[in-house]
């Protein structure tokens, strides 16, 4: 009968394998890094060939051929196109950014008023610096300052038309400041609303809860853009004559209704994750509905979905540039707006205008996102 | 003492007052809400019909057979200014059919090239993964689409200094020009080769399923589908003559005449829409390979499963798992983002459907109609991905 031998103990000594040969140093990093395997190899390379087509002629244009000064399309075109530049040239148009940059910021908000907004602008830094170091004591002042004060104060001051100040129309608000104010108003109406809506989905009441789901779905299931046609063209129709709102204000309703929805549906994710135990915790212990809510569930529910929070936050950011489709002029619509200044028409002013206005909007997100990375390790209590 | 009502033993009531009982209370505050909508909804409709009086509009959905007016730029079905505004509708609704689809095809193999980038050992792939994600993920889609449109494909040469390209294509700032294929006598018999390619490939891949259940001898599956849907199609179109010729795009003096063009607004919206979903996609996929726990890579390799096929059969299916649900979102956002195509002039639902609002001042009718067919999409997706991922989900038993 066959019988397979087979043994697993080793009879003799295996031979020392050699030592590595490096397992430091640069060398060792790059063999580990970017040549470990013949596919590494060619991926590596590939992609530095790439790099080597691509990042040179990007720095040539964005940096070195740029036109940095200027006062007109001059200096942005070539000899042939009416211009100073040599003929083939072609790089950044950054003249025409540092001409317009106070219209992008504050849009055609008249020059003798724009200390205005320049203050708001200046007070909200100043209040959310502190507000965002989680180190720096009397939050509780801070926070009423920056969602109490400020806005009130903002509510004066831009519009005007109190206090012997000029009253300045909404039309004329632009650039980084409308962005800002959209967002502004947006995070901070859609964050409870958005609780509102999710308690409400969660709700044991049969009215409130098909309600509430039905807003959610349905304003999930269409486009913002859609949403806005609804604020601009339906908002009027609905109310009695000679009652109007202002298009900015609509702007507003519809891009806050937006974000509920999302919102609700994120804080919704936070309150089921939070366990049957802790309800009935509150319950036990005589609490009334709110005070469950605001003592026992919200505070935990919220704190797990900060990066879901914050991703919505930039979602909105992101969506305020869809405005300058129903006729306002935020930061993407100003830049787009001087598109057609004759002064400046050339090749390669659009490009460089997106360019500024995509730096300023990813520099904002960016920085949102890295935030709520940095606020998850501040708040965790490590349950894992 | 005398009480003349005996309460029910087994209902007893609470001791408070009814103004604590949770119930009644309940009761009390949804018909609070349900007075208030009413008062509202009323109040509204109320306006609304006083309004539209005032401005002689008629309202219903009889406008739809009026004639449209104005063209529209781009059409895959057949369509004339003369046709009616319902007709214009369903030009726009399959402009954005297109456009999503085409979107979603395009962000998905970018998604996943730039998610399992991502998790490259490689550095420097890992690093312009991450690059990319950054970039395109906090950066407005609508400026993307700008970007493409005002910033790269207008100012691309005049069409009589197109830019050739291989294979008879042509780019200039009116869009891509290419090949027209033109189907000739017996071009049919082509298709009909292909449908039956893709049939017979069902009944291949179920022969191969039941033959590998049954003696676990793996069937080259690829490669005979590959060779069937490519091959068969191809047998019978040179039997037949080759009956499919190309109309070639031919640069004239002022303009390029023959073949296909696709315009800029078409290209730049399908660009950025799928470069900027892309990197949604490409989290998505990088943290669905990432929730895989690393003992099933570990026990596939200590089977002795090769990494190429470890990848294939244990990390991705598993991972899959994971990726749909939030997939489905994706492209449900990528569908509704193609609604941007407005600020462009690409002629999607909701471009026309804004141009017939300007026209009849139809503002509810046009804005139910959005309303009614982005649902439907969005509940055709959800069932579709559902179904996926049902598919896909873990059997237990």
């Amino acid at each position: 009968m066959n019988t397979h031998q087979a043994t697993f103990v080793r009879a003799s000594m295996i031979e020392a394998s050699p030592a590595p040969v490096q397992t430091g140093g640069l060398a060792y990093w790059l063999r580990k890094n970017l040549f470990a395997t013949p596919k590494d190899t060619v991926l590596t390379i590939v992609s530095l060939l790439v790099l080597a087509w691509l990042v040179p002629p990007a720095i040539q244009w964005l940096f070195i051929d740029a036109a940095w000064t200027g006062g007109g399309r001059g200096v942005c075109a070539t000899v042939a196109q009416g211009g100073t530049q040599p003929e083939g040239w072609s790089g950044a148009c950054w003249a025409f950014v540092n001409a317009k940059f106070d219209q992008f910021l504050f849009g055609r908000y008249p020059i003798e008023e724009r200390w205005r907004p320049a203050l708001i602008g200046i007070l909200f830094i100043l209040l959310l610096t502190p507000m965002l170091i989680p180190k720096v004591p009397y939050k509780n002042i801070n926070a009423i300052l920056l969602l109490g004060a400020l806005p009130i104060l903002a509510l004066v001051l831009l519009p005007g038309g109190w206090f012997g100040l000029p009253f300045v129309e909404t039309p004329l608000w632009g650039g980084l400041m409308v962005t800002l104010v959209l967002s502004f108003v947006g995070i901070a109406v859609s964050l409870p609303f958005g609780i509102l809506l999710a308690l409400g989905r969660r709700s044991t009441m049969p009215v409130i809860k098909m309600l509430c789901t039905f807003f959610i779905e349905v304003v999930r299931g269409i486009p913002l853009i859609t949403v806005l046609f609804m604020a601009s063209v339906m908002l009027p129709l609905f109310l009695p004559q000679g009652v109007t709102f202002d298009k900015f204000l609509r702007a507003l309703i519809g891009v806050s209704f937006f974000a509920s929805a999302y919102m609700a549906e994120v804080v919704r994710g936070g309150l089921q994750a939070i366990g049957k135990g802790q309800y009935e915790g509150a319950d036990s212990l005589g609490l009334s509905y709110w005070q469950k809510m605001n003592l026992i569930v919200l505070p935990q529910a919220l704190k797990l979905v900060i990066p879901g929070i914050v991703n919505t936050f930039i979602g909105l950011f992101k969506d305020t540039s869809l405005v300058s489709i129903i006729g306002m002029f935020d930061l993407l619509g100003i830049v787009r707006l001087n598109f057609s200044d004759a002064n400046w028409a050339s090749a390669v002013t659009p490009i460089s205008g997106l360019i500024f206005a995509g730096f300023i909007f990813w520099l904002f997100c960016f920085g949102m996102s890295r935030y709520s990375g940095f606020m998850e390790r501040v708040l965790d209590t490590s349950h894992k | 003492m005398a009480i003349g009502v005996t309460t029910t033993p087994e209902k007893s009531k609470p001791s408070g007052s009814i103004i604590n009982d949770p119930q009644v209370r309940g009761i009390f505050y949804q018909v609070v809400t349900v007075v208030i909508l009413v008062t509202v909804i009323y109040w509204i409709a109320d306006n609304t019909i006083e309004n539209l009086k005032r401005a002689n509009i008629a309202s219903g959905y009889g406008f739809l057979n009026g004639r449209a007016g104005f063209d529209v730029g781009q059409s895959l079905i057949a369509y004339t200014s003369d046709s009616t505004y319902g007709r214009a509708l369903v030009v726009g609704f399959v402009n954005t059919l297109l456009v999503a689809v085409t979107g979603i095809i395009t962000a998905t193999i970018i998604g996943f090239i730039v998610g399992i980038g991502r998790l490259s050992h490689n550095w420097l792939i890992a690093k312009l993964s991450l690059a990319y994600v950054e970039v395109f993920r906090n950066i407005p889609p609508l400026l993307v689409i700008f970007f493409w449109y005002s910033g790269v494909l207008a100012v691309l040469p005049q069409p009589r200094e197109s830019a050739a390209l291989p294979l008879n294509i042509f780019l200039n700032n009116r869009g891509i020009a290419f090949p027209k294929p033109v189907f000739g006598d017996g071009s049919q018999y082509v298709f009909y080769a292909f449908v039956i390619a893709v049939i017979a490939s069902f009944f291949v891949a179920r022969y191969a399923r039941i033959k590998q259940e049954a003696t676990g001898q793996r069937f080259p599956l690829l490669w005979s589908v590959l060779g069937l849907v490519i091959g068969l199609p191809l047998l019978t179109f040179l039997a037949t003559g080759s009956p499919i010729t190309f109309d070639v795009p031919v640069a004239g003096k002022f303009n390029l005449t023959g073949g296909s063009v696709i315009g800029p607004e078409f290209l730049s919206l399908f660009l950025a829409l799928s470069f900027y979903t892309a990197a949604f996609i490409a989290e998505i996929v990088r943290a669905g390979i990432r929730g895989v726990s690393k003992g099933q890579t570990e026990a596939a390799h200590a089977l002795g499963v090769r990494p190429g096929l470890t990848t294939r059969l244990v990390v991705v299916p598993q991972a899959m798992r994971i990726i749909i649900p939030p997939l489905t979102s994706q492209y449900l956002n990528l569908t509704k983002n193609s609604s941007l195509a407005i600020a462009i002039g690409y002629a999607d639902l909701v471009a026309v459907g804004g141009t017939i609002l300007n026209q009849t001042g139809q503002a509810i009718e046009v804005v139910s109609i959005w309303i009614i067919v982005y649902l439907t999409l969005s509940l055709t997706t959800s069932l579709l991905m559902n179904w996926f991922n049902a598919r896909m989900a873990l059997v237990e038993r």
